[in-house]
């Protein structure tokens, strides 16, 4: 199972440095500063809108920032060129699964489409990562074909064929019954031992965020409210986190 | 709609400079050419039935009263694969694969796999565009051939079923044979090669630049088909101009 992953030279680092992004109009990244370390797992916490996809998409490279940078093991995503040096996957808050592919094909688009391996090589690795996802034998199913849950997971396995050097997730444990959830979370901690991947992973599910995280950043309206270890946050006494992390039903 | 004209221009460098990658996508270019194919192929032979017909009943009387109809099969053959056989094709498929082409690639805009397949390193360009303007370029001259020959069909059995021009079918073919010749088919076939290159990249620059979710989608249809119609119908006087000798 390792003997596809030692092309891999481990995670990157990431720096964030004054990244502004105004949309519609409306500014949704205000300044934001942080650093992750190569091999750290990272959550970003934070209400709906505070910004955390818009977030992903600049590290990615998809956006451009009105103002700041950020560095991929201290290049600029914005030349294009650190897509080639670098695996980085992101998994969309949607999946963003290809509709007009079978789930087999969206998995192994990245090996296909790159022709890194032998089809049946490809074939091998898809049904592999499908099992660690626990998606087994879904490979002809069709995207609408599977629930909001399912899709997100399959988007889980085509980011884990890349092998990448830096995976971020987009909450990916909101459609998620609570088993599949913890499973996810094995598989993200799992994933760094292995690999030392680099993972960043929003959201607002505060069982993960504190299960899995190195270090904690909570973001609100696209400014960075705390940062740090997960007792760090916990004990902060900004009285915004306070309550994001304890709100529950019982108001 | 000329707005777009410099994006159009800049996608259409973008793919021409992909071609040599035309080979390693050849699974995807035999997948749209036979969509193409499957999507309208008996929309050509309608269309361009009645087309030959409709050219064959409108100058049939008049030329049979003045006892020129022996001329008739060449004037029908001669207009049609020169000028109607490509533009009638080429607003077809307008019609019918660049809507297509445009909702496709508007719905992968929005549903985000086009930012999904930008992550993997998979270029948008190389993968949805190449393919789809390859193979239109390839399906619409072929069309445009079958077209001729339906047409010209067409012309012949309404020359020869209606009374009023009653000219059989083997007067009509000789004197088609006689008029138009191999260059007046090309023509016509290099006319629509460049219709095709006009229709897929409307389509697909509209696709890529949809914006604002499946609303999105229903507007680069419409402007893929009206665009690429007009833009067509623009092409179509000055590449006549110009293979005009
Ligand atoms: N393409 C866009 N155009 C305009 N506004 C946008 C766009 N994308 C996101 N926004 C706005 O940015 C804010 C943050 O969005 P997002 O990052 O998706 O939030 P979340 O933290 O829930 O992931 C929201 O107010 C949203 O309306
Ligand atoms: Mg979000």
């Amino acid at each position: 199972m390792t003997t596809n992953l030692q092309t891999n030279s481990g995670g990157v680092s990431v720096q964030v440095r004054g990244l502004r992004r105004s949309l519609g109009g409306h500014e949704v990244l205000r300044g934001l500063d942080f650093e992750v370390k190569p091999g750290e797992i990272f959550v970003i916490m934070g209400p709906s809108g505070s910004g955390k996809s818009v977030l992903l998409r600049h590290i990615i490279g998809l956006e451009d920032p009105d103002a700041g940078e950020i560095l991929i093991n201290g290049e600029s995503v914005h030349g294009g060129e650190v897509l080639d040096k670098y695996r980085m996957a992101l998994v969309f808050q949607s999946g963003a699964l290809l509709n007009s592919l079978t789930v087999g094909e969206n998995v192994g688009l990245y090996l296909t489409e790159h022709q890194l391996k032998s089809p049946e090589e490809i074939r091998r690795i898809v049904a592999e990562k499908l099992e660690v996802v626990g998606l087994k034998d879904t490979e002809a199913k069709m995207p609408n074909e599977l629930s909001g849950g399912m899709k997100k997971r399959a988007a889980i396995a085509r980011a884990l064929v890349i092998e990448p050097q830096m995976i971020l997730y987009d909450e990916p444990t909101s459609e998620l019954d609570p088993l599949s959830a913890a499973v996810i979370g094995k598989e993200i901690l799992k994933l760094q031992e292995r690999i030392h991947v680099t993972s960043l992973v929003v959201s607002h599910d505060r069982e993960l965020a504190f299960g899995i995280a190195d270090r904690i950043a909570v973001i609100n309206e696209g400014r960075i409210l705390a940062i740090g270890t997960p007792d760090e946050v916990r004990r902060s006494e900004d009285p915004t986190i306070k309550k994001f992390l304890t709100a529950d039903f019982k108001l | 709609m000329f707005q777009n004209l410099g994006e159009m221009a800049m996608l259409f460098w973008r793919t021409l400079r992909a071609l040599p990658l035309t080979w390693r996508q050849r699974q995807k270019v035999f997948e749209q050419f036979f969509e193409i194919g499957n999507a309208s192929l008996l929309m050509v032979c309608v269309l361009s039935f009645f087309i030959g017909g409709v050219l064959a009943l409108q100058t049939g009387p008049f030329m049979a009263e003045r006892a020129l109809v022996n001329y008739l099969g060449g004037i029908v053959g001669y207009s049609h694969c020169r000028e109607l056989a490509p533009i009638m094709m080429g607003i077809l498929i307008a019609g019918r694969i660049g809507s297509a082409m445009a909702a496709e690639i508007g719905s992968m805009r929005v549903y985000q796999e086009i930012d999904a397949l930008r992550t993997m390193n998979i270029n948008p360009v190389h993968y949805l565009v190449l393919p789809r303007l390859v193979a239109i370029a390839i399906a619409l001259p072929m069309l445009v051939i079958f077209s001729d020959l339906v047409g010209w069909l067409g012309g012949a059995v309404v020359a020869a079923a209606n009374h009023q021009i009653d000219v059989g079918m083997q007067p009509f073919f000789a004197s088609l044979r006689e008029v138009v010749d191999f260059q007046d088919v090309a023509h016509g076939v290099v006319k629509s090669f460049f219709f095709a290159l006009i229709v897929g990249v409307v389509s697909c620059q509209q696709g890529l630049a949809t914006l604002g979710g499946p609303r999105g989608i229903g507007r680069s249809v419409t402007k893929a088909v009206v665009n690429s119609i007009v833009l067509v119908v623009i092409a179509d006087y000055f590449l006549t101009r110009v293979l005009l000798k």
